[in-house]
């Protein structure tokens, strides 16, 4: 008995393609999501990847999104397995009603049985042997040709696709025709096998004008070319290096000079330990310079990060977040450095963290770290993960303000320090907790020397207790200063349900980074169920006065994070006043990214079972 | 203490530089090593190297990682800017600092165990980049500020200050440094200074790295009887292979050379370097049969000393990654700054 067909779903469905990585499938997942996004469909792009160059079971998943939604959708509609090693489990994944389509030239009909799921079989090895010559470009065609399947399935437009296809083989025009040819195979299987298109089909809207398809990476690396940065020094490490990458072909364009030098530099350095000195090297010497790493990365900069944070010399580091403890899962998401980051390296040391959600966040919070960086004379990490660094967001279309100036912080040049009598570098002529600063080259008169052992507030070294606490001390300050410098939080206040309450909620989700997304989708679903919540997603650390408000005036703050140890709650138990009862935790941390289902469940237990001791509740 | 302002009293006939400096423009803050250290005299002879190059005290860059050879840098040029880093890290900070200004002068203090065992991969990764930058490695076989452990220089079967005797093979960063392939590589002794001075002039206006060994005794830790690196064993046991004179650019050769007693070596800024010949059979500008015949003295227990190689034909750093002529640190924003029209063009890529 065929399964009951689905009620039509337009643009709102989730297809997921199961392949062997490193058999070239990128580009037709990539092909598939852009032919959405010109259909003027918002899309979410996705990629479950091993760690692992060739051979392994790897997906890619496409949610259609009418609503516009940035988070993964949390369940299958439509599976394409091309991985026979994985078909069992991806049967199992795709939702009741849902579809399978696989590959039957090779029929598995025993093992391939679910009554609620539509099983499709497209013989595309055999389509693509009778088609194409030599194996590689078979397996390549493979991959084509579903494309082709979906496109009849899900009512894609032809011609959207051969766009695409000539903007990408602009150069090699004969590579447009054969990949048409192999569209056109499975688009005309497909059509002539089944019924199409599915009822879960694209139907074009109006929706994606003015936004880009782009990874946090990316937009990173485009960022520090837009903010200036002279210097990229860093250690390959997944998933940061795409950032470096980025940054290398994006100013290999923008910044050659008409005599073909470069007006940067990169460095592949022999460790982390390495680059994170040659970017403290650097900006100590005056230029922006930057790496990027993940948390194994954290772990050995950390002398470094305390030598930047005492001897106060600027350095921005990105931390694309993955899975830990220790190696963990490379090519799996989690927010692990939270804690790590904020407090890396012995003794009171202590970090400005910036927290980006999307890959616009990631282009702008460049220019911001160094402004900070600067202006505080401290290591600035931006604490990006491995869902925003590396996965296919749809964003706002990036925009640069052309009156945009670094932002140096109080740097004295020659002629200042001409009209001063004597330069002490660590004093707090402001009252601010940031002292002056000068560079290198510049005057003997602003020489100082920058030393990790006790100094004086003149610069001295010290072993004097009182002179050796005024430093401290002064250090305090500033970090007071930069809890007012850092981006603030996000805070939204929904309006509460009629009838419910005295006029303001009780109920709050907090949360931070790549968290956004599926919060807010979340939030609307609660709403959707009778349950109005508020808002706050924290961007910056210290932590403004702002969170500290916010959460004393909800009597529950649900505080949904991407690992196991509640680190940020951790850090606002740690870093403000508000009493632990008030949070509760949402912890999520098998590596995948966060869906907006899993934060509806957590809420609506609690909001549920109100009788349940708190203790109980959290963690 | 280094806290100490040293009293400056400049003697109305003390000798100037061209720049019109004294020696005593070229002194740092006082010592708070032991009497008698090694070190000291080195820190003497950067202070006559810098004074005698004329070089402006703001164009220095001092840099170090942990230890006594490393507190060093405060000793001289108080006019210079100076990073005492992290233990065996200071390479990667110069590297950085370097990179973003190629205009200035960088020396690097360093010790046999911030060097060879810490810093071990930070020394090689700077010479294999030939960052342009003097590092100067104040050797003496020991870890003084904990109280006389042996480092991973100490020579077999040299005997601790509380007897124990060493015997592990010394890790020797000449035959290191020519291996992989520094484009100057020189050793020296801090009792020498008429050697070590030129050596420093010449390493300074060298373009790449430019590493001087200088075997600098411990006289709290391992300055007695039984030690390979006393004064009394160092002096015994020091060779040198080759005299270096040091001639600045447009300088005149002052000295007379008898004909084939000196070879000349013009470095890129037209100073030269007057190779003078003390053994024969030494040839500072083949690698290896530099590298032979260091070995070769070696295990007779003998250091040949001098400038043991220079080949100024290398391409530096800043060479080798094709940035401008002038400091990155330098550019301006308007230059570094794509805009917003080249924005514009690169979001076509992503739609």
């Amino acid at each position: 008995m065929p399964p009951k067909a689905a009620p039509e779903r337009v643009n709102d469905f989730v297809i997921k393609i199961g392949t062997v990585n490193g058999t070239g499938s990128a580009s037709a997942n990539g092909l598939l999501m852009k032919a959405v996004f010109r259909s003027g469909v918002p899309v979410v792009g996705k990629n479950y990847f091993p760690s692992n160059i060739q051979g392994a079971p790897t997906w890619y998943e496409i949610r259609v999104t009418r609503a516009g939604y940035r988070a993964r959708a949390g369940q299958v509609d439509i599976m394409v397995a091309l991985n026979p090693e994985s078909y069992a489990r991806d049967l199992q994944e795709v939702v009741s009603g849902g579809y399978f389509v696989y590959d039957c030239t090779w029929p598995r009909p025993a093992l391939l049985r679910r009554d609620d799921v539509t099983v499709l079989g497209v013989p595309l090895a055999r389509l693509c042997n009778e088609n194409f010559q030599g194996v590689r470009t078979r397996i390549l065609m493979k991959n084509i040709c579903y494309a082709g399947v979906l496109a009849a399935l899900c009512d894609l437009d032809l011609d959207v696709i051969r766009g695409l296809l000539a903007e990408t083989y602009a150069k090699k025009p004969q590579l447009v025709e054969s990949n048409m040819k192999a569209i056109q195979l499975g688009y005309d299987y497909a059509r002539k096998a089944f019924d199409c298109p599915l009822p879960l089909r694209v139907a074009k809207l109006d929706a994606t004008k003015g936004h880009i398809i782009i990874d946090g990476n990316t937009a990173a690396g485009l960022g520090c070319v837009y903010a200036g940065a002279t210097v990229g020094a860093w250690y390959p490490i997944t998933p940061s290096t795409s950032l470096m990458d980025a940054y290398k072909s994006f100013a290999e364009r923008l910044r050659a000079t008409p005599d073909g030098r470069k007006n940067y530099v990169m460095i592949q350095a022999e460790d982390e330990l390495a680059s994170i000195g040659m970017v403290i090297g650097a900006n100590w010497n005056g230029a922006r310079a930057f790496t990027a790493t993940s948390g194994p990365g954290i772990s050995l900069m950390q002398e470094f990060l305390g030598l930047g944070y005492y001897t106060e010399t600027p350095a921005v580091v990105f931390d694309v977040q993955r899975v830990g403890p220790s190696t963990g899962m490379p090519t799996r998401t989690q927010q692990s450095d939270l804690r790590s980051a904020a407090y890396a390296s012995h003794g009171d040391t202590r970090h400005v963290c910036l927290y980006p959600a999307n890959p616009e966040e990631c282009f702008y919070f460049a220019a911001t770290a160094f402004d900070l960086a600067d202006r505080l004379q401290t290591p600035v990490l931006v604490l990006s993960d491995l869902d925003i660094g590396m996965n296919d967001w749809m964003c706002p279309d990036l925009k640069w303000d052309e009156n945009y100036q670094p932002d140096r912080g109080k740097l004295l040049d020659a002629e200042q320090l001409s009209k001063i009598d004597k330069f002490w570098r660590y004093y707090d002529h402001d009252d601010d907790g940031i002292p002056q600063r000068t560079l290198p080259g510049v005057s003997a008169k602003g020489a100082w020397f920058a030393r990790g052992s006790g100094h004086t507030q003149y610069g001295a070294y010290t072993e004097d207790s009182r002179d050796y606490q005024i430093v401290l001390d002064r250090l305090r300050k500033k970090w007071i200063t930069a809890s007012r410098l850092v981006p603030k939080a996000i805070i939204e206040n929904s309006a509460p349900i009629e009838g419910e309450g005295n006029g303001t909620n009780e109920l709050a989700i907090v949360t931070v980074g790549s968290g956004d997304a599926p919060v807010r989708e979340a939030i609307d679903r609660l709403r959707a169920q009778g349950v109005a919540v508020d808002y706050m997603r924290v961007r910056g650390f210290p932590f403004g006065e702002e969170v500290e408000t916010f959460l004393n005036a909800h009597k529950t703050s649900f505080i949904v994070e991407q690992n196991r140890d509640a680190q940020l709650r951790a850090l606002l138990l740690l870093e403000t006043g508000v009493e632990k009862g008030r949070m509760r935790s949402i912890l999520h941390y098998n590596g995948m990214p966060l869906a907006a289902a899993y934060v509806v469940d957590g809420v609506m237990a609690a909001v549920q079972d109100r009788a349940r001791p708190a203790a109980q509740l959290v963690r | 203490m280094t806290f100490m302002a040293k009293p400056k009293v400049a003697h109305p006939e003390l000798p100037r530089n061209a720049l019109g400096l004294t020696r005593r423009d070229y002194e740092g803050s006082n010592s708070t090593l032991c009497a008698g250290c090694g070190h000291d005299s080195i820190t003497a002879s950067i202070v006559e190297a810098c004074w005698a190059n004329a070089l402006q005290p703001q164009n220095l860059v001092k840099l170090s990682g942990i230890g006594c050879s490393s507190k060093t840098t405060a000793y001289f040029v108080s006019g210079a800017h100076g990073f005492n880093s992290v233990h065996g890290r200071m390479p990667s900070v110069a590297t950085g600092a370097n990179a973003a200004n190629r205009k200035l002068h960088y020396i690097g203090v360093s010790g046999d165990g911030d060097t060879l065992s810490i810093g071990l991969g930070q020394f090689i990764h700077a010479i294999r980049r030939n960052l342009n930058m003097v590092y100067i490695i104040e050797n003496n076989g020991v870890y003084g500020l904990t109280k006389g452990q042996f480092s991973a220089s100490a020579d077999v079967g040299t005997k601790a200050k509380k007897g124990e005797v060493n015997s592990q093979p010394p890790i020797d960063p000449v035959q290191l440094a020519l291996t992989l392939g520094a484009s100057f590589v020189a050793r020296s002794f801090s009792g020498d200074k008429a050697q070590l001075v030129p050596l420093i002039q010449a390493a300074m206006h060298h373009q790449g790295f430019a590493l001087i060994d200088v075997l600098s005794p411990c006289v709290t830790f391992n300055d007695h009887e039984g030690s390979t690196r006393s004064y009394a064993y160092s002096r015994e046991h020091y060779h040198e292979a080759v005299h270096t004179d040091f001639v600045a650019p447009a300088g005149q050769i002052s000295v007379s050379y008898a004909a084939g007693e000196a070879l000349p070596v013009t470095l890129h800024d037209g100073s030269c370097v007057m190779l003078r010949k003390v053994d024969a059979s030494f040839d500072a500008t083949n690698r290896g049969t530099a590298l032979a015949r260091i070995r070769e003295r070696l295990r007779d227990n003998e250091y040949l000393t001098g400038l043991l190689h220079v080949s100024d034909s290398q391409a530096e750093f800043h060479d080798l990654n094709r940035t401008p002529d002038e400091a990155l640190n330098q550019i301006p924003y308007a230059q570094l700054n794509p805009g917003s029209a080249a924005l514009a063009k690169v979001l076509a890529r992503f739609r």
